[in-house]
């Protein structure tokens, strides 16, 4: 039994091997579902242009307009103006991409464009056992159905468009065990910020990871999807959970999930992907769902985290010299002192969004907590749905003018802030309580300064003003 | 592209851990549907002001550290997002090869696809290196991509990993995909043999 057990990414890398790894070139695999959007991709078209090559499997491509594209509101035709004349290129170089090359397109203002990590999951494109693959880091995020999926480079995005393949060295893997049960008002956000706050931005580097055990086990699918989103920021380029009911219920009737007799074919093969008992990992990590509080970052990259009433860490008390001289980096950068609290800490801008904690879910978690209550003067608080569907579902469920009444803005979907490409960026200087997923010098605008964070804790600090527990303002966890 | 074989080079020191892609290159900069012309964007929040004079404090715009073709940073380099744009600007700013201890997974394949080195040491020498381009900035490297080897001014060589394919295309100067369209009777008999499992013109 032990011999021959296997772990879930194992499995999934099995069944893509279309030329085993030998001594001199790595494993060809297979790939199921390539997502391409505007900004990674137009060197690889011209690149298939250059060598008079076709898309291979444009059935099994979709191109989404997300990372340039504005997020303000519609003008009164209808429209979604694009103020950026590069931006404005790119997006038209984009369309004629997918148009000569046959791949479907989610266009900017149109029913189903969003980011590109929301789209396949709704469409029910996002299936267990897949390999998925994009031009984008966060691809990780489709890791929460039991794919095995992955950010990959422009060149690549070439090699994919044009062979439907992609060289790869086989990944070590590493099991993350979360135990327990989270508290109120804490949330799958916190969960992966607590992750990587322990293993550090390069920890994961070389692995995938397995997110296991029961916390995860009773997370939703945008739970899943939060922790597997943000598997790159601890370096591993893919995370993954086993698919469960839970995965099932969520693909069920979505417009490319499997109907009818083949839905049920597919749970019962889908079934088999659960990582083997005895399977080995290379590696290990465990957290305890039980001891978490909300967390939140206080540096400049993701896994500088802590507990959201811990004081910022003492650059003089760290171990080595490079890790004193990048902490006393990021903190300059922040303008933070070593040793203070952040709550209390003064804010100026909530960004609810990005393909971390942009979906319906993480919208009616936040309306909820905002409901009746107001944005606090000086603050600025904006709301981007991940996709136009999101947008939709929260309009008809009347999201939307629960936040414009807390005053609110209630974009367009996109990538907004999170990429600062697209015109909705920080002034220098200032702070904001981002649900995003990178914190890093100059992300959500030249000077700004970021800290990462939950929904609930981005609620709760716009209604205050300042960095807030979010347990506080939690009613229905007190009722 | 063209053969990588040896080079010597001067060094220049970014000795900060887990410099990740959006400091390399910022998003601002990937509205380009080009490769070329980001060498000038380059570390640009670090490198310029906001009226485009250099930062006196960046190391890289000190006067001895111009036309180096060598950086040597800290470990984690080109850590965050998958943006090959990040090469791209490396190449475009004069470097053929980064030193680290270790590189973000995404950042070193797709270095490697454009003929920008990774080549990873052990921490001492990484320190060694840094204090060779602090110490004595006018002191060559040799890189040997055939012998995987970096030479120091001193005579001592350090091997470095690179895997056999990489490397293969780089000494011989041919893209991977070269390789995989060669591969189009295996990729169509894996078709034949698995069902696809996903359409997208059906949701378009
Ligand atoms: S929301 Fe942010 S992290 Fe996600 S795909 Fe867009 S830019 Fe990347």
């Amino acid at each position: 039994m032990a011999a021959h057990a296997k772990t879930l990414f194992e499995k999934v890398w099995d069944r893509h091997i279309v030329r085993p790894q030998t001594p001199d070139t790595p494993a060809v695999l297979y790939i199921d579902l390539h997502l391409v959007h505007e900004v990674t991709s137009p060197q690889a078209f011209a690149l298939l242009r250059e060598r008079g090559l076709k898309v291979r499997r444009p059935d099994r491509t979709l191109g989404t307009m997300d990372h340039s594209t504005p997020t303000t509101p519609r003008n009164e035709l209808g429209i979604i103006p694009v103020v950026d004349a590069q931006a404005q290129k790119q997006l038209e170089q984009f369309t004629k991409n997918c148009q000569d090359f046959g791949i479907p397109l989610y266009a900017l203002g149109t029913a189903k464009q969003g980011i590109v990590h929301v789209i396949g999951p709704e469409q029910g494109l996002t299936q267990p056992g897949m390999t998925i693959v994009c031009g984008d880091s966060h691809t990780s995020t489709h890791g929460a159905f039991g794919a095995l999926a992955f950010g990959i480079g422009t060149s690549e995005v070439g090699h994919v468009l044009a062979t439907q393949t992609l060289l790869q060295y086989k990944p070590k893997t590493m099991a993350v065990r979360v135990d327990g049960r989270l508290m109120p008002g804490v949330t799958a956000k916190d969960i992966i910020l607590g992750i990587i706050a322990k293993i550090g931005v390069g920890g994961g580097t070389g692995y995938v990871l397995e997110y296991m055990g029961e916390a995860i086990r009773a997370l939703s699918m945008e739970g899943r999807m939060t922790i597997c989103n943000m598997s790159i920021e601890g370096g591993a380029r893919a995370g993954m959970v086993a698919p469960d009911d839970t995965t099932f219920e969520y693909i069920a009737g979505r417009p490319a999930a499997p109907q009818g007799a083949d839905f049920d074919r597919a749970v019962a093969d889908w079934r088999t992907l659960p990582t083997d008992e005895g399977a080995a990992f290379d590696a290990e990590v465990t957290l305890n769902a039980d001891e978490l509080i909300p967390m939140i970052t206080y540096g400049t990259n993701p896994g500088m985290g802590m507990p959201i009433n811990g004081f910022v860490p003492d650059p003089d008390k760290q171990p080595t010299v490079d890790e004193r001289v990048a902490l006393d980096k990021a903190l300059t950068y922040m303008g933070l002192r070593p040793n203070e609290p952040l709550l209390g800490k003064k804010i100026d801008v909530v960004f609810v969004g990005s393909c971390t904690n942009s979906r319906i879910s993480d919208l009616r978690e936040a309306a909820r907590m905002i409901e009746g209550r107001k944005v606090a003067e000086g603050v600025r608080m904006l709301v981007v749905p991940g996709s136009q569907q999101v947008k939709a579902q929260a309009e008809r469920e009347g999201l939307h003018e629960i936040f414009k009444a807390a005053g609110a803005e209630w974009r367009e979907a996109g990538c907004s802030m999170c990429i600062a490409m697209n015109g909705d960026q920080l002034a220098p200087g200032q702070y904001a309580v981002s649900t995003s997923n990178r914190n890093f010098e100059g992300r959500q605008g030249k000077g700004g300064r970021t800290f990462l964070a939950s929904p609930l804790t981005a609620v709760a600090a716009a209604v205050t003003g300042v960095i807030t527990d979010p347990r506080e303002l939690y009613e229905p966890a007190l009722a | 592209m063209e053969p990588i074989r040896k080079f010597t080079g001067r060094l220049a020191p970014l000795p900060i851990n887990d410099i990740d892609t959006d400091q390399i290159i910022p998003a601002r900069y990937l509205k380009t549907t080009d490769k070329l012309g980001l060498g000038q964007a380059c570390f640009n929040d670090w490198r310029w002001n906001e009226d485009g004079t250099p930062k006196a404090d960046f190391i890289l715009n000190q006067p001895q550290y111009q036309g180096a073709e060598v950086l040597v940073a800290g470990n984690n380099f080109g850590c965050g997002s998958s943006r090959e744009h990040a090469p791209w600007a490396l190449l475009g700013m004069g470097f053929r090869a980064v030193v680290s201890t270790y590189f973000a997974d995404i950042f070193r394949g797709n270095a490697l696809k454009n003929g920008l080195l990774p080549i990873v040491v052990d921490e001492e020498t990484k320190q060694q290196l840094i204090s060779l381009a602090q110490e004595a900035p006018e002191s060559t490297v040799t890189v040997d991509l055939e012998a995987q080897t970096l030479t120091l001014p001193d005579g001592r060589s350090v091997t470095f990993p690179i895997d056999p394919f990489s490397r293969y295309c780089l000494l011989n100067g041919v893209d991977q995909l070269g390789f995989l369209l060669g591969l189009d009777a295996d990729v169509s008999a894996y078709e034949a043999a698995n069902p696809q499992r996903v359409n997208t013109h059906i949701v378009a």
